[in-house]
């Protein structure tokens, strides 16, 4: 038995060698996206994920581990395999061109027609 | 001899990117020197996957390993408020363990072989957790020491380019500063204390000092390994300047409380550098490839630990459950 300064671990009674079965896939679970809100209003965020057998028990290890300390109204989990995602490396989609300001409040700029027709020019 | 497909396997440069397509090679390094993060499904170098890996998952399992030696007092914690925060703190570092391996996974390990190779003595973890927590005073100066010479550890690599990594670490670090504050005040109440309280926590400091300096590794020379990892930004810091740094921080702070440091070569400098007598870096061999006096019992905690709660883990596990690498 390991003889240990830890109560605990002689309470345990754990033989020196104690050889196991590798863990097999999936002993750790599947994989769950968080999504964390700190206060009424704001937007829900990513935060992580955790492994947990199904939807209730990813939430309480999402609370345990992104609720613990700080803010938190609400949390959301989802499986990792239903997350759809584009690829970084498409991320020329999301490029833009100058010509496209039209679409931006910059765009506009009628302060120097107001005050030439303030002037009476 | 056929001159540029021969790699010399001592040039430890070359060795790093051998095999690389140069242009990808050449915008990955591009986009790092541009101060942008790399996220897990970007084009990387074998080796940087590998090195992150490694990095990550000992990381992981020093957080796990770590909760130990500070378990060790939960129960005999002097009054129950010491109790409570040194729970909430060891809940923390397993959390911290969580945290990162979910950004291990990121880059193609799975949980179970990480704790597969933890288990089996493959993966290394800190070193200075196969030392005891004899009293609760040693509790102490690892909750404020050695959590100390982390946050040095870890705020510099949160500035590294891995993303998910980088992620895991800021939350990190806000928890330890709780950490940092809560084993300042348990080291400051035993040094301002009686007699007795003073001996426990000096006696505490003299045995964790060697460990402490043992912490952020051997000297390294700039070689053109840590180079690459530097320009990659994977490592962050020298093992040197870290402690330097550590040395810097913590020893005028230990001084304060009129506490001994056990090694009469301590001194800074005039250039300011921090001068001491050169840690047994033989212990450290030795201990960190199972020599030292608490390994084989870590290790079987944690197998027991694994071993006692697959049954559950089992129960639990459902025959539609899919394995997905985390996105972020």
């Amino acid at each position: 038995m390991i003889k240990s300064l830890d109560p605990r671990v002689n309470r345990a009674a754990i033989a020196e060698e104690n050889t196991i079965e590798p863990l097999k896939d999936l002993d750790q679970w599947e994989t769950y996206e968080v999504f964390h809100q700190k206060r009424r209003g704001d937007q829900h965020m990513h935060v992580g994920i955790v492994h947990a057998p199904n939807a209730e028990m990813a939430l309480i290890f999402g609370k345990e581990q992104f609720g613990r300390r700080g803010l938190s109204v609400n949390i959301w989990v989802v499986k990792t395999r239903d997350v759809f995602t584009t690829d970084y490396e498409d991320s020329d989609i999301f490029e833009t061109v100058p010509e496209k300001q039209y679409r931006e409040a910059g765009g506009y700029k009628v302060m120097d027609k107001i005050n030439k027709f303030k002037k009476g020019l | 001899m056929y001159g540029n497909a021969y790699i010399d396997p001592n040039d430890k440069a070359a060795m790093m990117t051998a095999g690389e397509d140069p242009q990808k090679l050449a915008e990955f390094e591009a986009r790092i020197a541009r101060g942008e993060k790399i996220e897990p499904k970007d084009w990387m170098p074998k080796e940087y996957r590998k090195q992150l890996v490694r990095m990550i998952e000992q990381h992981g399992h020093s957080e796990i390993i770590g909760a130990l030696p500070e378990g060790t007092w939960i129960t005999r914690a002097p009054g129950f408020k010491r109790k409570l925060a040194l729970m909430a703190k060891v809940q923390d570092e397993v959390g911290h363990a969580q945290l990162l391996y979910s950004a291990a996974e990121t880059l193609g390990k799975s949980r179970e072989a990480m704790i597969n190779d933890l288990i089996t003595g493959k993966s290394k973890y800190s070193n200075v957790f196969n030392y005891p927590a004899y009293t609760w005073a040693d509790a102490c100066i690892i909750a404020w020491l050695i959590d100390a010479g982390a946050i040095i550890n870890q705020v510099a690599n949160a500035k590294g380019s891995y993303g998910p990594y980088c992620r895991a670490l800021d939350r990190i670090c806000t928890e330890e500063s709780f950490h940092l504050k809560y084993g300042h005040d348990n080291v400051v109440t035993l040094a301002t204390g009686t007699p007795k309280q003073r001996e426990l926590v000096q006696a505490a400091l003299t045995r964790w000092w060697p460990p402490i300096m043992h912490f952020f590794g051997p000297s390294d020379k700039i070689s053109n390994h840590t180079e690459i990892l530097m320009k990659w930004k994977v490592k962050m810091a020298t093992n040197d300047d870290m402690r330097q740094q550590f040395l810097n921080m913590y020893v005028p702070k230990i001084w304060d409380l009129g506490l001994v440091i056990p090694d009469p070569n301590l001194k800074k400098n005039d250039e300011g550098k921090w001068e001491y007598t050169e840690p047994d870096w033989e212990e450290f061999k030795r201990v960190i490839n199972g020599g030292g006096p608490c390994n084989a019992e870590r290790l079987a905690v944690r197998r027991n630990a694994e071993e006692r709660g697959r049954w559950v883990r089992e129960a639990l596990n459902t025959a539609d459950a899919k394995y997905i690498v985390p996105l972020a």
